[in-house]
């Protein structure tokens, strides 16, 4: 998918996802030459069917998670998965108000989205998640309600 | 005003930075990954529910690593009606490391991944919002649940990979999808009429996509008498013999109801394992 700012003929470039939480998904793109900006609006059906192929709009900016596309889609049991494995020395920490917002994401795919956090924060070189690392994140995987 | 005059897709040369046909293809690729270190993989189905399909799938899965020490995996693809853990007495949770999700172990050492093993007791196959419109995306889900079994799996290095279908004639032609070089498939029926008319749909979808038949298991075929081990008829019609003639499949087993933990049953599953092995490429 492209977008194409027709005044000046020029490739708008991707800037923003936005899901919501209520089932929709946007994007936004700006042109490069005028700065003109649109959004891409989805609606439910059309953002369930994009997510249901394990692909994200804009492009993946981490790798696949095992099993992400089932955990993420799926209302699963609590103990389904042992996502016990020790953290990786020198990765990044979590502050207490971090940890607790993580504790609120369902347990069947708790352990998933603390890796994606993990992971995302570590190639920025942020120390320690908060919320707020936590709400740019979001923004930026599409992990909405997570 | 006039006509808005614009570039179509392919004319705009800048990068489709979405590249969703590439991460589509990239899924794929890693299901081939995942399955160069395993030998065989053979789908288990039917065209009706209740012929005993999954129970064949386990007792071919159990007595295949038991017999045979051959090691054996079993995905249940039947994600809304899944059955195989329990009957190969696999349990959760399931630990994921880097490399991926490990699959629980079983009966004879048998590696499971189903559904059973990740949903809530008693609770049906359910998906997150949106609730609405669910007939247009759930097979999508179901499709990406599959490919994520095959791919995201530990399977390991494996002679047998079965993959227990859910009844019905679509999970053969997504399953070749998915992994075009899979040995075959295995027919379960009971010798109904009825059921010989669903299965033979299902056996001409299977071969439309490309898939081997391997073989046909009449299951029920018969009640095997524990006491004095005749067997009479459970159910009438001959439809394994008729659907081995109609598509020139053998038909590699008649299996008998037979009372529970009895020799009987135990020899028709030695039966079953030992054909089964003699269709196997």
């Amino acid at each position: 998918m492209k977008f194409l700012c027709v005044d000046c003929d020029e490739q708008m470039a991707f800037e923003e996802r936005k899901e919501p939480g209520d089932g929709t998904f946007g994007a936004s793109f700006t042109c490069p030459r005028c700065g003109h900006k649109v959004a891409m609006l989805a609606n439910p059906m059309e953002t369930q069917l994009v997510g249901a192929l394990g692909v994200q709009i804009g492009g993946r900016t981490l790798d696949e998670q095992p099993m992400e596309l089932t955990r993420r889609s799926m209302v699963g049991r609590e103990d389904a998965f042992d996502d016990a494995a020790p953290d990786r020395p020198g990765t990044v920490t979590w502050s207490a108000e971090g940890e607790e917002r993580l504790a609120k994401v369902p347990t069947f795919v708790r352990g998933m989205v603390k890796k994606i956090y993990a992971e995302w924060a570590a190639e920025r070189g942020i120390r320690e998640i908060t919320p707020a690392v936590m709400d740019e994140a979001r923004t930026d995987l599409g992990l909405e309600g997570m | 005003m006039g006509p808005v005059s614009f570039r179509s897709y392919r004319e705009v040369e800048g990068e489709d930075r979405s590249r969703l046909l590439e991460q589509v293809t990239a899924q794929r690729e890693r299901v081939a990954r995942r399955l160069e270190s395993v030998n065989h993989v053979v789908a288990v189905m039917s065209g009706k529910g209740g012929v005993g399909k999954s129970h064949v799938a386990a007792t071919l899965a159990a007595g295949v690593a038991s017999q045979a020490d051959r090691r054996v995996g079993v995905l249940d693809a039947d994600l809304r009606s899944p059955t195989v853990a329990q009957l190969l007495e696999a349990r959760g949770p399931l630990p994921v490391t880097d490399e991926g999700v490990d699959p629980a172990v079983g009966r004879g050492g048998v590696r499971v991944v189903s559904t059973d093993l990740l949903l809530e007791e008693g609770e049906p196959l359910r998906w997150r919002e949106p609730s609405s419109e669910r007939f247009v995306w759930r097979g999508v889900l179901e499709s990406g649940a599959l490919r994520e079994f095959l791919s995201d799996v530990v399977w390991g290095d494996l002679d047998l990979l079965m993959v227990d279908l859910p009844p019905g004639a679509d999970g053969s032609v997504d399953l070749k999808e998915l992994v075009p070089n899979m040995a075959g498939a295995l027919v379960v029926t009971i010798p109904s009429e009825e059921a010989r008319r669903s299965v033979a749909r299902t056996m001409r979808s299977a071969l439309e996509a490309g898939v081997p038949l391997l073989g046909i298991v009449e299951n029920m075929s018969g009640y095997q008498c524990d006491d004095c081990g005749a067997v009479r008829p459970l159910f009438e019609g001959t439809a394994g013999a008729d659907l081995a003639s109609e598509f020139g499949v053998p038909l590699i087993a008649q299996v008998p109801f037979t009372p529970a933990g009895t020799d009987a049953g135990a020899s028709a599953a030695a039966d079953l394992v030992e054909a089964f092995l003699g269709v196997l490429p």
